[in-house]
C-alpha cells in the first residue's frame, strides 16, 4: 500500500504525520511512502531527509492524494480538504467524531475509511498508538515551560549571597497524562507542587511523581474505572467543595496549570474570576483546556493576557505544535504503530480487522457506513479502585481500657496457673518422700527454664535446635555409664549397647549441628 | 572422687546446656552455643567416668569412641535434605537407650533386693544408691522405671517409622490397621494393667510385655500420620526422648539427667505447639491423623490454571524490582536449592530485592527450609518468617512458589468451609504476579484444591523445579 502524508493546512500547525524515521519503519512493513513537498519543514525535517529515507517527495497535495491508498495527517480534515480525498481511501488522523458529525457523515458518504487517532481505546495493548497521551505529555511539559517563561522568579528555592529566594508553588489541576507530565517537569525544576484530581485512585500516581495530593473529603468520590480512566462530570455539591478548596489555595499559589477535561464536553470551569483576583501579582495561569473553553473564567483561547492585578493567563491551544519536532516524532510513531497493527502479516497489505478492539474502537467510518460510537471494549481499561477499608479509630481512653483489660486477663491466667501448679506440687509433696521431692523440684525448675529459653529460639534455627537437643538428650549415657560397672552380665551388655548408641548420638548430633550453623551466612 | 565433685561438674554441665540452647536465639551466637553444648557433654561424661560407681571405664571409652566415629562419619556425609530422617534416626537411638537403661535399673533392683544387708554394704555406684532406698522409694522407683521404659519404647518405634517415612522407605500416606485408634487405646490400657502388676512385684516379664505393647503403640501411632504432618511428629518424638531421659534420671536419682531431659522435653513440646499453631490444628487432631472434617461444601473455584513458559517467567523477573520466593518440601525433593540460590544471586546482582518467605511448617522438619537455603549459601538475613514478610506481598512484583501448596492456599482465609480454614498462610496472591513451580496439576498433601492456581495473577510453571530453574537461569539478564 502507498502511504502519503499531507502538509497541515490549519494555520500555525507545525507538526507533520510522517518523519524520516517513521517512514523507514513503514517501508519495513512492506508499504511505500510519499509526502507533500515541504510538509516537514516547520518541524525541522527537510525534503532531502525524507528522500534519503526512501520517501517519494511529491510537489502538491493533489499528487500525494492521487498516489496514495492511505493518507496520514495530524489535524482532522477541513470540509474542503475532505472533498479532495479520493473515494475508498483510508484517512488516519485526529478526527473528533463527536464534535464533527457532519464531517463524519460526509466521509462515510465518500466511502472513506477513517481511523481517528483520538478514538484509540485506553487499554494496555493500545498505549503505543495513544496519540492523545503522547500529545498531552508534550502539552504538560510545555505548559510548565510557558509558565516559567512568564513567571519572573526561580522555580527552585535558593539561598544566595544576595538573599533568600523562596521556591515557586505550583498547583496542577487534573492529573491526567498532561497533568502528570506537568507535575514531573515542575518537580524537576525544583518547585513545590500540589496536584488535584477528582479521581481518588490517581493519588498514588501524583505522589509517585513527587507532588502532594490535594485531598478533598467527599463521600461519593468518583470511580474513574467506569469511564475508561477519564474523568466524568461531578455533582454540584462536589463542585462547590472543590471550588472552596481552590479558593483556599489560590492566594498561596504562584503558578496554576489547569488540565481538566471531560471527554465530549466543554471544559469545566474550575478557576473562577475571584480566585484570579486573589492571586499575587506576577503569578501565572496556564490553561491547557483553552481549546474547549478553558478551565479558567478569564482565559482567552490562543492568547496570553495579563489581568488588572498582574496575573498572566496563558490560553494557547497549540502547545504540542510549539514543540513540533518532538510532537511529530511521537505522533508519527503512534501512526506507525497503528499501521503495524493494520498490517498484521508485514507484507504491505492492510487488513482492516473490525474484530480487533483497538482497530474497531479507532475506526469511525468504514465501507460507506458511520461506525461511531464503537461498542465498549471487552477489557476494562483499569481496575476499579477498591473501597477503602474502614478501620475503627480507637480513642485513647478506649485503647487504654483495652490494654488494662488485656493486662488483667493475663494476670488472671498467670496467677491461676501458678495457684493450680503450686497446689499440685504441694499435693505431691504430701505423699512423696523427701528424696523424690528433691529431684522433683529440679525437674520442675528445669522445665520452667526450658520453656523460658526455647521461646527465644529463632524460627530459622529450629532444625539446629532439634539436632542439638538430640545430642544432649544422649545424656542418658550417664545412666548407662553408672550401670556398666554392675556385677550382672546382662546389665553390662545392655549398658554397653546404650553407651555405644548414645556415643553415636552425641558426636553425630553435635557435629551435624555445627555443620548446619556454619552454613548460615550473612549477606 | 566423691559425689561432691561429680555434682559440681553436673551443675556446670547443666548451665552449659542451658546456655547452649539459649544461644540459638541468633545465628551468630548459635555458632558459639554449639561449643557450650559439647563442653557440657564432655564434662558430664568425664565426671561420670571418674566419679563414684563407674566401672569398666576403658570399655566405656572404647564404646563411646566407636559410636562417636560412626556419628562423626554420618554427620559429615549426611545431605541437608536428609536432615529430617537423620534427626528421626537419632531419636530412635535415645529411645532405645532409655529402654535398656530402664531394664538395667529393674534388674539391678532385683539383684540388690535379693542381697542381705552385709552384701549391700559392699556395693558401690548405682547399686549402692538402690540399696539405700526404703519401701516407698522403691515403689516410686518402679513408677519411674515404668514411665522411662514406656516413653522410650514409644519413641524408639515411632522414630524408626518416622525415619522410614521421611527417607521414603515406608509409604508416607497415613495407614492404620483395622481397628484404628481402638488398637492403640487397647494397647495403652494393657500397658497400664501390666504396670499395676509390675508395681505389685509380678516380675520383670510384665515390664518386657509392656515394652512390646509400647513398641506397637509407637509404630501404629506414627504409621497413621501422613507426610506433611511430619514436622509435628518429629518435634513430638524429640519431646518424648527428653521426657524418657528425665524419667530415667528420676529412677537413677541423677539430677543432670532430669535437667537435660526436662530441657529437651520442653523444647520438643514448644516446637510441636508452634507447628500445630502454624497449621491451625490441635495436637490431638494431628496425632489422631488425617485432616478434620469439612463443615460444608467447598467454595466453587472459578477460572482456569494458566501455564507459562520459561521465557515468560524470565521476562517478568527481568522487569521486577522485588521478588519473594516461597520454598516448600517440593524444593527439597527436587534438590533445587542450589538453583534457587543461583537465581537469587543473579537477581540480587542486578539490584533487585530478593527475599524468602518461610512458613513454619514448610518442609518435613521445623526450620528445614532455612537449613537447606543456608547450605545453598543464601544469606540468612533475606530469609524471613511468615509474620515478618506477609505484609510485604502487596508491594512485591513477583512471588515465586517452589514446591509448596497448602501453605499458600488462599482457601484458608477465603473459604470458611475449607478443611484448612483459619490456618495462617503466606498471602502470596497479593503480589502483582505469582509463578507456581509445580510438577503437575495435582492437589497438595491435604488433597484440597488450591484456588491460588486459578487466580488471574497466577501463572503455572509446570515441570521439575530444578530443571525449570536451570532453564530459567541463562535467561536472566
Amino acid at each position: 500500500m502507498k502511504i502519503g502524508a499531507l502538509t497541515e493546512v490549519f494555520p500555525g500547525e507545525n507538526r507533520v504525520a510522517m518523519t524520516p524515521d517513521s517512514a523507514t519503519q513503514l517501508l519495513k512493513l512492506g508499504h511505500s511512502c510519499c509526502i507533500e513537498a515541504g510538509a516537514g519543514a516547520k518541524a525541522g525535517f527537510s525534503d532531502a531527509l525524507y528522500s534519503a529515507a526512501g520517501v517519494t517527495v511529491l510537489p502538491t497535495a493533489a499528487d500525494v492524494i492521487a498516489a496514495s491508498d492511505v493518507i496520514v495527517k495530524v489535524r482532522g480534515p477541513e470540509a474542503a480538504e475532505l472533498g479532495t480525498l479520493a473515494e475508498g481511501q483510508t484517512l488516519i488522523s485526529f478526527f473528533w467524531p463527536a464534535q464533527n458529525p457532519e464531517l463524519l457523515e460526509a466521509a462515510a458518504k465518500k466511502n472513506l475509511t477513517v481511523v481517528a487517532m483520538d478514538m484509540v481505546p485506553r487499554i494496555s495493548r493500545a498505549q503505543k498508538m495513544d496519540a492523545l497521551s503522547s500529545m498531552a505529555n508534550i502539552a504538560g511539559y510545555r505548559a510548565v515551560i510557558e509558565a516559567g517563561n512568564n513567571f519572573g522568579r526561580f522555580f527552585t528555592g535558593q539561598v544566595t549571597a544576595a538573599g533568600k529566594v523562596p521556591p515557586a508553588k505550583v498547583l496542577i489541576v487534573g492529573a491526567g497524562v498532561a497533568g502528570l507530565a506537568a507535575i514531573g517537569t515542575s518537580v524537576s525544576l525544583g518547585a513545590i507542587v500540589h496536584a488535584f484530581d477528582v479521581r481518588p485512585e490517581v493519588a498514588e500516581q501524583i505522589e509517585s511523581m513527587g507532588a502532594s495530593f490535594v485531598f478533598l473529603e467527599f463521600e461519593a468520590s468518583q470511580d474513574g474505572a467506569a469511564t475508561g480512566g477519564y474523568a466524568a462530570p461531578s455533582s454540584p455539591e462536589f463542585r462547590e467543595k472543590q471550588l472552596a478548596k481552590f479558593r483556599e489555595l489560590a492566594p498561596e499559589m504562584d503558578i496554576v496549570i489547569t488540565t481538566a477535561l471531560i471527554p465530549g464536553r466543554p471544559a469545566p470551569k474550575l478557576w473562577t474570576e475571584d480566585m484570579v483576583a486573589m492571586m499575587k501579582p506576577g503569578s501565572v495561569i496556564v490553561d491547557l483546556a483553552a481549546e474547549r473553553g478553558g478551565n479558567c473564567d478569564m482565559t482567552v483561547p490562543d492568547q496570553k493576557i495579563v489581568t488588572e492585578n498582574g496575573v498572566t493567563i496563558v490560553g494557547y491551544t497549540d502547545f504540542p505544535s510549539r514543540m513540533a519536532a518532538q510532537a511529530s516524532t511521537l505522533y508519527s510513531t503512534n501512526i506507525r504503530h497503528m499501521l503495524t497493527d493494520l498490517t498484521p502479516k508485514k507484507d504491505g497489505v492492510i487488513l482492516h480487522n473490525m474484530e480487533d478492539d483497538v482497530i474497531r474502537g479507532a475506526t469511525v467510518a468504514h465501507v460507506g457506513a458511520v461506525t461511531y460510537p464503537p461498542p465498549p471494549p471487552k477489557i476494562a481499561a483499569i481496575a476499579a479502585a477498591k473501597p477503602k477499608e474502614k478501620v475503627k479509630e480507637l480513642t485513647p481512653e478506649e485503647r487504654r481500657a483495652q490494654e488494662v483489660a488485656a493486662f488483667k486477663a493475663q494476670t488472671r491466667s498467670q496467677v491461676g496457673l501458678l495457684v493450680v501448679g503450686g497446689a499440685l506440687l504441694l499435693a505431691v509433696g504430701l505423699v512423696a518422700p523427701a528424696s523424690f521431692m528433691q529431684h522433683f523440684i529440679v525437674f520442675v525448675l528445669a522445665v520452667f527454664v526450658g520453656f523460658q529459653v526455647i521461646w527465644n529460639v529463632s524460627h530459622s534455627l529450629h532444625t539446629p535446635l532439634m539436632a542439638i537437643t538430640n545430642a544432649i538428650s544422649s545424656i542418658i549415657i550417664l545412666g548407662a555409664l553408672m550401670q556398666i560397672g554392675s556385677g550382672s552380665f546382662i546389665v553390662i551388655v545392655l549398658a554397653a549397647l546404650s553407651v555405644f548408641m548414645a556415643g553415636i548420638n552425641i558426636f553425630g548430633g553435635f557435629l551435624v549441628t555445627r555443620r548446619m550453623l556454619a552454613m548460615f551466612q550473612k549477606s | 572422687m566423691d559425689y561432691g565433685f561429680t555434682t559440681a561438674a553436673y551443675v556446670v554441665a547443666a548451665i552449659l546446656f542451658i546456655l547452649s540452647l539459649g544461644g540459638l536465639s541468633g545465628q551468630e551466637s548459635a555458632k558459639r552455643a554449639v561449643w557450650y553444648g559439647m563442653a557440657g557433654m564432655a564434662l558430664a561424661v568425664t565426671a561420670t567416668l571418674i566419679g563414684p560407681g563407674a566401672g569398666l571405664w576403658a570399655l566405656s571409652l572404647v564404646l563411646v569412641l566407636a559410636g562417636g566415629t560412626i556419628g562423626w562419619v554420618v554427620a559429615n556425609r549426611v545431605q541437608m535434605t536428609e536432615m529430617p530422617q537423620l534427626v528421626a534416626a537419632m531419636h530412635s537411638l535415645v529411645g532405645l537407650a532409655a529402654v535398656f537403661v530402664g531394664f538395667n535399673a529393674d534388674i539391678e533392683l532385683g539383684r540388690v533386693l535379693g542381697m542381705d544387708s552385709v552384701a549391700r554394704q559392699a556395693l558401690d555406684g548405682f547399686a549402692a544408691v538402690l540399696a539405700k532406698k526404703d519401701a516407698v522409694e522403691v515403689s516410686i522407683l518402679r513408677v519411674e522405671v515404668f514411665l522411662g521404659v514406656f516413653i522410650g519404647a514409644v519413641t524408639f518405634t515411632g522414630s524408626v517409622v518416622a525415619f522410614g517415612k521421611l527417607a521414603g522407605k515406608v509409604d508416607t500416606t497415613a495407614k492404620k490397621l483395622p481397628g484404628g485408634h481402638f488398637l492403640n487405646a487397647a494397647a495403652a490400657i494393657g500397658a497400664v494393667v501390666l504396670g499395676v502388676m509390675y508395681f505389685n512385684e509380678a516380675g520383670i516379664w510384665t515390664l518386657a510385655l509392656m515394652t512390646l505393647l509400647a513398641f506397637f503403640i509407637g509404630y501404629h501411632l506414627i504409621m497413621g500420620i501422613g507426610g506433611a504432618d511430619m514436622p509435628v511428629v518429629v518435634s513430638m518424638l524429640n519431646s518424648y526422648s527428653g521426657w524418657a531421659a528425665a524419667a530415667i534420671g528420676f529412677s537413677l536419682g541423677n539430677d543432670l539427667l532430669i535437667v537435660v531431659g526436662a530441657l529437651v522435653g520442653s523444647s520438643g513440646a514448644i516446637l510441636s505447639y508452634i507447628m500445630c499453631k502454624a497449621m491451625n490444628r490441635s495436637f490431638i487432631s494431628v496425632i489422631l491423623g488425617g485432616f478434620g472434617g469439612t463443615t460444608g461444601p467447598a467454595m466453587e473455584i472459578a477460572g482456569e490454571q494458566i501455564a507459562i513458559d520459561t521465557e515468560g517467567v524470565a521476562a517478568a523477573l527481568n522487569d521486577a524490582d522485588s521478588v519473594i520466593i516461597i520454598p516448600g518440601y517440593g524444593m527439597a525433593v527436587a534438590q533445587a536449592q542450589q538453583s534457587v540460590s543461583e537465581l537469587t544471586r543473579k537477581l540480587r546482582a542486578r539490584g533487585k530485592t530478593v527475599r524468602f518467605a518461610i512458613h513454619p511448617v514448610a518442609g518435613r522438619l521445623p526450620g528445614h527450609m532455612n537449613v537447606l537455603l543456608a547450605e545453598a549459601k543464601v544469606p540468612y538475613d533475606i530469609v524471613l518468617e511468615m509474620d515478618e514478610i506477609n505484609e510485604d506481598f502487596p508491594t512485591t512484583d513477583v512471588a515465586i512458589v517452589i514446591g509448596s501448596n497448602d501453605i499458600v492456599n488462599p482457601a484458608a482465609q477465603e473459604d470458611p468451609n475449607s478443611p484448612i480454614a483459619g490456618m495462617p498462610v503466606l498471602e502470596c496472591w497479593k503480589a502483582k504476579q505469582v509463578f507456581v513451580s509445580k510438577r503437575g496439576q495435582g492437589t497438595g498433601y491435604s488433597g484440597i484444591e488450591n484456588p491460588l492456581f486459578y487466580k488471574d495473577n497466577t501463572r503455572m510453571f509446570y515441570g521439575d523445579a530444578k530443571k525449570s530453574l536451570d532453564a530459567l537461569l541463562p535467561l536472566i539478564d
